[in-house]
């Protein structure tokens, strides 16, 4: 499998302690946006991965410790957040459009 | 060959949707995307499901491939779109596909479901019927399809593409940063292999560059386009995606497709590999 899994807030089934969890909402006017486009870009502004946010708005990736930056697209708007990612954490970030 | 025939615009599927020639094909890998809405009239093609032998680790033979399309209600006289999620990524796979079984008259939808999302274009949750034909596929074309052997045959030879991300290049990362990292293959590359991640052939809305910028994103990577190419990533989908950039768009002749990838490469016994961490 290599396309985005079903983003879902349960990290059920996955060793947290082993990965870098990068997840959280994107919303518009303070309401969840769910079909947004989340790209994760590397300190260098290098795209590593996107993933479709769920109809609650939420999304999630697997990283390595460092800076980075989500990017989420949708109809008419687009948003910036930058995140500082650990091994064995969950790094929580949110995205207003 | 001029992008127009292997590409075309959201406009244009729009101005087709009712050309009884024109046949629209979602290709994902997330089969719930289609289920919950879609392009008017597409049809399926699941990639997991429809285009690989559920078997061996192989894609589907001749027969099989006949067998789907003429489920599909797709004929030889056909113009197929193919789109998709993941920037495209599992349409160019099919769109390869498409090609390795001598469909000439098949295209991609620039920036797939994305682009047509972000612009709030149309979609419906009706499926279409469509009634069965008798597709006749050629015998597939193993000039765009590249196997372990010549992989390790091409080391310091031939143009060597890694389209994966730069930290699955250098062994940091085993899959892309959506998945879970639990795999069992060795990290790394494949030696002399260049990293050209594919996402800087196509812009954030996934639409690709334009050829000026392709052509000097390869060249100013050291892609010498007088030798021949192998593109690989981790299972063959976006290296589909520069297959279709380099041979498709670029119209470099010998580009061949590595669908076994990194999953195969990096699982085999005694081949040389680089790692950078």
């Amino acid at each position: 499998m290599c396309g985005a899994p079903e983003q879902e807030l349960s990290l059920e089934g996955i060793d947290v302690a082993t990965e870098t969890v990068i997840q959280g909402t994107v919303t518009r006017g303070g309401q969840p946006e769910g079909g947004a486009y989340v790209r994760l870009l590397d300190s260098s502004g290098e795209f590593t991965a996107e993933v479709v946010t769920s109809a609650t708005g939420a999304f999630r990736f697997f990283a390595r410790p460092g800076s980075w930056t989500l990017r989420a697209l949708a109809s008419g708007a687009q948003a910036d957040a930058k995140v500082d990612a650990r091994q064995g954490t969950v790094s929580e970030a949110s995205i207003s459009l | 060959m001029p992008r127009s025939n292997v590409l075309v615009d959201a406009d244009w599927v729009e101005q087709h949707l009712d050309d009884p020639k024109v046949v629209l094909v979602e290709v994902d890998e997330d089969t719930a995307a289609y289920e919950k809405n879609h392009i008017r009239g597409a049809v399926r093609v699941d990639w997991k499901q429809d285009l690989q032998d559920q078997i061996r680790r192989d894609f589907v033979n001749k027969e099989q491939f006949e067998k789907l399309l003429s489920e599909k209600g797709i004929s030889n006289d056909n113009t197929i779109v193919l789109y998709g999620g993941n920037n495209n990524w599992f349409a160019a796979y099919a769109y390869w596909y498409f090609k390795l079984y001598g469909h000439d008259d098949v295209k991609l939808l620039d920036g797939g479901r994305k682009k047509w999302e972000l612009d709030s274009r149309e979609l419906v949750d009706d499926v279409p019927k469509r009634e069965k034909t008798s597709y006749q596929a050629k015998e597939p074309n193993n000039d765009i399809r590249a196997f372990r052997d010549e992989v390790v045959a091409s080391i310091g030879k031939k143009n060597l593409v890694d389209v994966r991300s730069p930290d699955e290049f250098s062994g940091k990362l085993l899959a892309p940063a959506h998945l879970p990292q639990e795999q069992s293959q060795r990290a790394g590359h494949v030696p002399s292999a260049k990293n050209i991640p594919w996402s800087k052939a196509a812009n954030d809305d996934g639409t690709f560059r334009s050829d000026d910028e392709l052509k000097e994103l390869y060249s100013g990577e050291g892609v010498d386009f007088g030798k021949d190419t192998i593109a690989y990533c981790r299972i063959g989908e976006r290296s589909a995606h520069t297959w279709f950039v380099l041979h498709e768009i670029l119209d470099q002749p010998n580009v061949k497709n590595y669908d076994g990838s990194w999953t195969e490469y990096g699982s085999l016994v005694g081949v040389p590999i680089e790692k950078d961490v």
